[in-house]
């Protein structure tokens, strides 16, 4: 379990989270969302530990402050908007970036690297430059690598997570699916992923509970049925928008309604 | 899964096998260089006969001891050590900046090491006796590794913004750093006597001719040290190519990992500064013909960064021993000639990527 209480976040001089309460648990795909500069990275990053924050996170049972890095990195992988390489590496070079702790220890450690890549359907990849290899190509393999380094969803019965800021902003509707059903097997098999999503749409298929965000601070939060009204969610866009049930598969469906 | 696990083949796109196979070729690239070192010089004393009548239990005449273990043997040894030392520091820093164009000796560090190793070479004959005894030959080398330390933590500090190095801001501020040492250290021309300015002039152009075991005692420690602590970062530069944030989040203690990366380039760099003075651009046509050849994983990479440094200056010093034999030209000339195309070259093909 992942419980944020009262978070707050300055960066420079600018308070950029206002009190943020935020849970997620494993199992499940929690799904955090909001307008640009809502403040769904800054969360996220705050989760991670990569910036400082008062108030208080516990992933399960541990405070986040206590936790050293390479303990961390044992229990959580990180997928970020986006990701630039400094030298030209190849993706299979990449990808065993994430062979790390426990990974590293798993029997046929060495082929993990291969079966990420064949996951996130980039077989045949692995010699290439990841340099030149296209943008959704790249977020690929930057997932194949998060894939790698926690590789098992739950380890000695304690669970592991994934953090995935905007994971299929950059793909395909083909790709898209295909990620988000990834993220979605990795929670069914009792890992925990906390993804920031801007498709509403996917979000509503796959997501089990989702924080909507606004200026700062959490408008609504919950299962999606309850936080995706239209009313809601037209006030957290500032654009009208209508929610459709029942939509044709089941859940929830929603339209931007074209304003003339 | 059993079958996936005792594969014989290296995956698609990894370059461990040849990176090894790169490892051992260097090796023996070294060992021939150094054995032909050991056999050029001005004197015409022939290595093999002399080894060969000293395994026979014969006794070698004066010159061929003296030539051999006095000379040309520090000198093998000078040229190992701030080969490597060179080599590995550019390597480090490049790492550490993610960016192939950081080299101590391009970005001012080399001349902040030199500054500390001027002042200490001028300023040092005014210490108190008490102290100067107690500092020794050592004062040369901890004052330029002093130098290169405080300047690489000027230059991380001005051109790095959230783990992302700006090129311009780093080689702008390097110029900088460079103009100020080189009007501090031209300002210690004026006060140093005619023995240190000797001592000054040849030191600035860099060369191995001043070898001795008394500088090796000095700055061996240091760099030995720099050079063992280089692996231990393998890891962590590796990770650091993806920025800094992703490498913390693969569980790298960045700040701790940083300030040995900074320390280990100060030392090298100031050590070998100390004993041979600015020879350039080794620093930086190493590493970048070696992720040419065999990828850019800082296992593989610093290893043979040291090998491929210390057999390059060796043979840049056979070059400057015998182009104008029996005179000598200074090793930073001969570094300097073959380098800075090399380096002009990796900036043609790098054109419309200089921010990165
Ligand atoms: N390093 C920083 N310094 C100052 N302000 C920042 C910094 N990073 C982000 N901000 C500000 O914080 C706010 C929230 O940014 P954040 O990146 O969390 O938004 P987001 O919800 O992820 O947006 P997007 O959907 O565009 O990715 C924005 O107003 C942004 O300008
Ligand atoms: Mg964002």
């Amino acid at each position: 379990m992942l419980d944020a209480h009262n978070i707050t976040v300055e960066l420079g001089r600018k308070r950029i989270l206002h009190g943020v309460d935020f849970t997620a648990r494993p199992g499940e795909l929690t799904a955090i969302v909001g307008h640009n500069g809502s403040g769904k990275t800054t969360l996220l990053r705050a989760m991670t530990g990569e910036i400082p924050y008062r108030g208080r996170i516990m992933l399960d049972g541990d405070d986040l402050r206590a936790l050293p890095p390479a303990l961390l990195a044992e229990r959580r992988a990180v997928l970020a908007q986006a990701t630039t390489l400094a030298f030209p590496f190849t993706v299979h070079e990449v990808v065993r970036l994430g062979l790390t702790g426990q990974s590293a220890l798993l029997p046929g450690a060495e082929t993990l690297p291969e079966r990420a890549l064949h996951r996130v359907g980039l077989e045949g990849f692995g010699g290439r430059f990841v340099q030149e290899l296209s943008g959704g190509e790249q977020q690929r393999v930057h997932l194949a690598r998060v894939l790698v380094q926690v590789w098992q969803p739950v380890t000695d019965g304690q669970a592991r997570w994934l953090f995935l800021d905007e994971p299929v902003a950059s793909l395909d509707i083909g790709h898209q699916l295909q990620v988000m059903r990834l993220a979605a097997d990795f929670a069914r098999a009792g890992g925990g992923v906390i993804a920031v999503m801007h498709d509403l749409n996917l979000t509503a298929m796959f997501a089990q509970s989702v924080t909507l965000m606004m200026g700062g601070q959490v408008l609504a939060a919950g299962p999606v049925s309850q936080v995706f009204t239209s009313a809601t969610l037209s006030a957290a866009y500032d654009c009208d928008l209508k929610v459709s049930t029942p939509p044709p598969g089941g859940g929830v469906f929603l339209l931007p309604q074209a304003v003339a | 899964m059993l079958a996936e696990s005792i594969r014989v083949q290296p995956a698609a796109g990894d370059r461990s096998v040849r990176a090894r196979q790169v490892l051992v070729l260097l090796s023996l690239m070294l060992g021939a260089v150094s054995i032909a070192s050991m056999t050029v010089g001005a004197s015409g004393v022939a290595l093999f006969p002399a080894l060969g009548r000293a395994l026979s239990g014969e006794a070698l005449a004066l010159q061929e001891r003296v030539v051999l273990l006095d000379i040309r043997l520090p000198r093998l040894l000078t040229g190992i050590l701030v080969g490597a030392a060179l080599a590995v520091s550019g390597a480090v820093m490049q790492g550490l900046f993610r960016n192939p164009l950081a080299d101590p000796g391009i970005v001012g560090v080399g001349a902040g090491a030199g500054l500390g190793a001027v002042l200490a070479i001028v300023l040092g004959a005014m210490l108190p006796a008490s102290l100067a005894a107690i500092t020794g030959p050592h004062l040369v080398p901890i004052a330029a590794f002093l130098g290169g330390w405080g300047s690489t933590l000027v230059l991380y500090r001005v051109s790095t913004r959230q783990g992302r190095t700006s090129v311009a801001t780093m080689l702008l501020a390097g110029i900088a750093m460079g103009a100020l040492a080189g009007a501090l250290t031209g300002l210690m021309v004026y006060i140093a006597d005619d023995q240190q300015l000797r001592d000054l002039t040849f030191w600035g152009l860099g060369s191995l001719a001043g070898a001795s075991w008394t500088k090796i005692a000095a700055s061996a420690p240091i760099i030995l040290l720099a050079l063992i602590a280089a692996p231990a970062l393998a890891r962590a530069l590796n990770a650091f190519t993806l920025g800094e944030a992703a490498a913390a989040h693969l569980g790298i203690p960045v700040q701790r990992m940083k300030n040995i990366a900074i320390l280990t380039v100060a030392g090298a760099t100031g050590a070998a500064v100390a004993i041979s003075g600015g020879i350039g651009f080794i620093g930086i046509v190493v590493p970048h013909l070696l992720r040419l050849a065999m990828g850019p994983d800082h296992r593989y990479l610093l290893p043979a960064a040291a090998l491929l440094g210390a057999t390059l200056l060796l043979g840049a010093d056979m070059i400057a021993r015998v182009i104008v034999a029996p005179a000598e030209l200074p090793i930073g000339i001969v570094t300097a000639v073959l380098g800075a195309p090399v380096f002009l070259w990796i900036l043609l093909k790098r054109r419309g990527l200089v921010d990165m």
